[in-house]
């Protein structure tokens, strides 16, 4: 099992001791508020995911052959799932990312949020953080 | 009277379950729901109608051209109009706008003005963007108020003998403000400009009068007023109609066709090329026959109740702004909670089987006037209820308590 495979196995199980939905996202704003603060310089433009009802920032740079991301959003429960997100690829090897799926978001009762209708930019999120491994795993090549 | 219970069984819809809860719709102002008696038109249609109109000689497409050009006069009926042929059946709203704006591209100067509010929905500003970019002409805005109403002095300064076009909608689809369309349309007639109404947010709450209101153009969409989507309809007077072209060419808007020369066909079918919707088209006549049945002063003095309740019940909610709380609005609230993103009570609102309507409704120049990202928008219809309110305001109290 991947890195990425075992932290979202871990994500599973935490949301698995919810009983409804309430706990849920409670548990979810809960990562949105704790999530560490981007840097003021990252909060521009053209670090917005485009597709979003919210305002969703996410920067990224490479570490040594890790990619770090940062992320913020001015909804609190947006900012919940990029947190979850933060957490799965951040840190992890550009080719990883890439290969990557991310199933485990049906089974944590948040299967709503894929749903490209949704507007909240999940699918967006995703997208954009692939492509930030793309562009980094070029750079390793 | 509006019988409640009577009404909500019409609707098949209002008896699913979301997230395990029962349905709250409130976002009506977005589609309405549909009755069974227009749904069953719709299968009728299709199990004993179906074919083409206005071209067969056999029986099927006779009996649904005669259902087809009914609904027509239906809506004409409705609406108060002088002639059938001035009804173009459209898709819709979006539509209805884009035929118009086409239209007056080939008879615009550069030097001309056209005039929309700043209450618009997008689809009543872009197509006029696009229209001027390719005229030269120029758009000026009249302005709103910090209480969601238009700033009808400066429109006053606006209007000139430059201008040609004005466009109102009725009623915001953001706020629900309800815009004085009668002055509009006396002040610009004054200076000899057009007016297009966009009733895309009116027509469900309220029946206009269209010869009363002397407006040129009026457009709306049957699926805001429990019809079916992509149906819709453009009123234009006859002497506008005759002089606008054609919108898109096709079978069925021609009289004649050579390779040198077409003859485009009399109203309406010069607007109405290729094979319409017409189940569409015949489940707005339903629909409208179905509001007729329940009738729009009881619809009125419901939602007026609806609304009245809402409001007062809202605006006991700890950190809630309301925008356009107006005593001349629809059934319309749309708000904000100090210091929380209306997503998030919208997602909230929705795991509890509330549809609200989140974000800018398409109207981003009020929200940036406000200065917003966007508010949470209930919109009512007659056949919600009062318990549906307070279940919706406990919701929201609930969120808030969540989310702070």
């Amino acid at each position: 099992m991947s890195e990425i495979e075992s932290i979202q196995k871990e994500i599973i199980e935490e949301f698995s001791f919810f009983e409804d939905w309430t706990q849920r996202y409670e548990h979810m704003i809960e990562l949105g508020k704790a999530l560490p603060l981007i840097d003021k310089t990252h909060k521009i433009e053209e670090n917005i995911i485009k597709g979003c009802q919210s305002k969703v920032w996410i920067h990224a740079h490479l570490d040594g052959d890790k990619v770090k991301f940062t992320a913020d959003s001015d909804a609190i429960i947006t900012k919940g799932i990029i947190a979850i997100l933060i957490r799965v690829f951040s840190n992890q090897h550009p080719r990883s990312i890439i290969d990557s799926n991310i199933d485990f978001i049906d089974n944590i009762g948040l299967k709503e949020h894929l749903s490209p209708t949704r507007a909240n930019g999940l699918v967006s999120m995703v997208k954009q953080i692939k492509m930030y491994a793309v562009a980094f795993q070029t750079q390793l090549n | 009277m509006i019988d409640i219970f009577k009404i909500r069984e019409d609707f098949p819809i209002l008896s699913r379950k979301v997230n395990g809860q029962n349905l709250i719709y409130f976002d009506n102002a977005a589609t309405s729901q549909t009755p069974r008696q227009v749904i069953d038109v719709i299968t009728d249609y299709y199990t004993r109608l179906n074919s083409n109109i206005h071209r067969g000689v056999h029986r099927l497409s006779q009996e649904a051209t005669d259902a087809y050009e009914e609904a027509r006069i239906k809506i004409q009926q409705h609406f108060n109009v002088a002639k059938p042929y001035e009804i173009i059946f459209t898709s819709g709203t979006t539509e209805s706008i884009n035929l118009v704006a086409s239209g007056f591209s080939k008879l615009l100067k550069p030097e001309d003005e056209l005039v929309i509010s700043a209450l618009e929905h997008h689809s009543n500003i872009v197509p006029w963007q696009m229209l001027c970019e390719k005229t030269s002409a120029k758009l000026k805005v009249i302005p709103m108020t910090q209480e969601g109403t238009l700033d009808i002095k400066t429109f006053k300064k606006i209007l000139n003998k430059k201008t040609k076009l004005v466009f109102v909608n009725h009623v915001s689809n953001a706020l629900g403000t309800l815009n004085p369309v009668d002055e509009i349309i006396e002040m610009a007639h004054n200076n000899d400009a057009y007016v297009l109404i966009d009733g895309a947010q009116a027509c469900a709450h309220i029946k206009p009068d269209l010869k009363k209101m002397n407006v040129d153009f009026y457009v709306t969409s049957a699926h805001k007023l429990c019809g079916p989507t992509g149906v819709g309809m453009l009123y234009g007077k006859t002497e506008l109609l005759q002089k606008l072209p054609p919108y898109q060419g096709g079978g069925e808007m021609i009289s004649s066709v050579t390779f040198e020369k077409t003859t485009y066909a009399d109203l309406p079918h010069k607007f109405e090329a290729g094979t319409p919707n017409i189940a569409g088209g015949i489940a707005f006549g339903a629909a409208l026959d179905y509001m007729n049945s329940i009738g729009f002063e009881n619809i009125i003095k419901y939602e007026n109740d609806l609304l009245k309740y809402a409001t007062e019940e809202i605006k006991k909610i700890d950190g809630i702004k309301i925008y356009g709380d107006l005593q001349k609005k629809t059934a319309v609230i749309s708000f904000n909670i100090k210091n929380v993103h209306p997503y998030d009570i919208g997602s909230i609102l929705d795991q509890m089987g509330i549809a609200v309507r989140t974000g800018h409704h398409c109207a981003q120049p009020i929200m940036d006037y406000f200065e917003i990202p966007g508010t949470v928008r209930a919109s009512f219809s007659f056949y919600n209820t009062f318990d549906e309110i307070d279940i919706m305001v406990k919701g929201v109290q609930k969120a808030i308590k969540m989310l702070q």
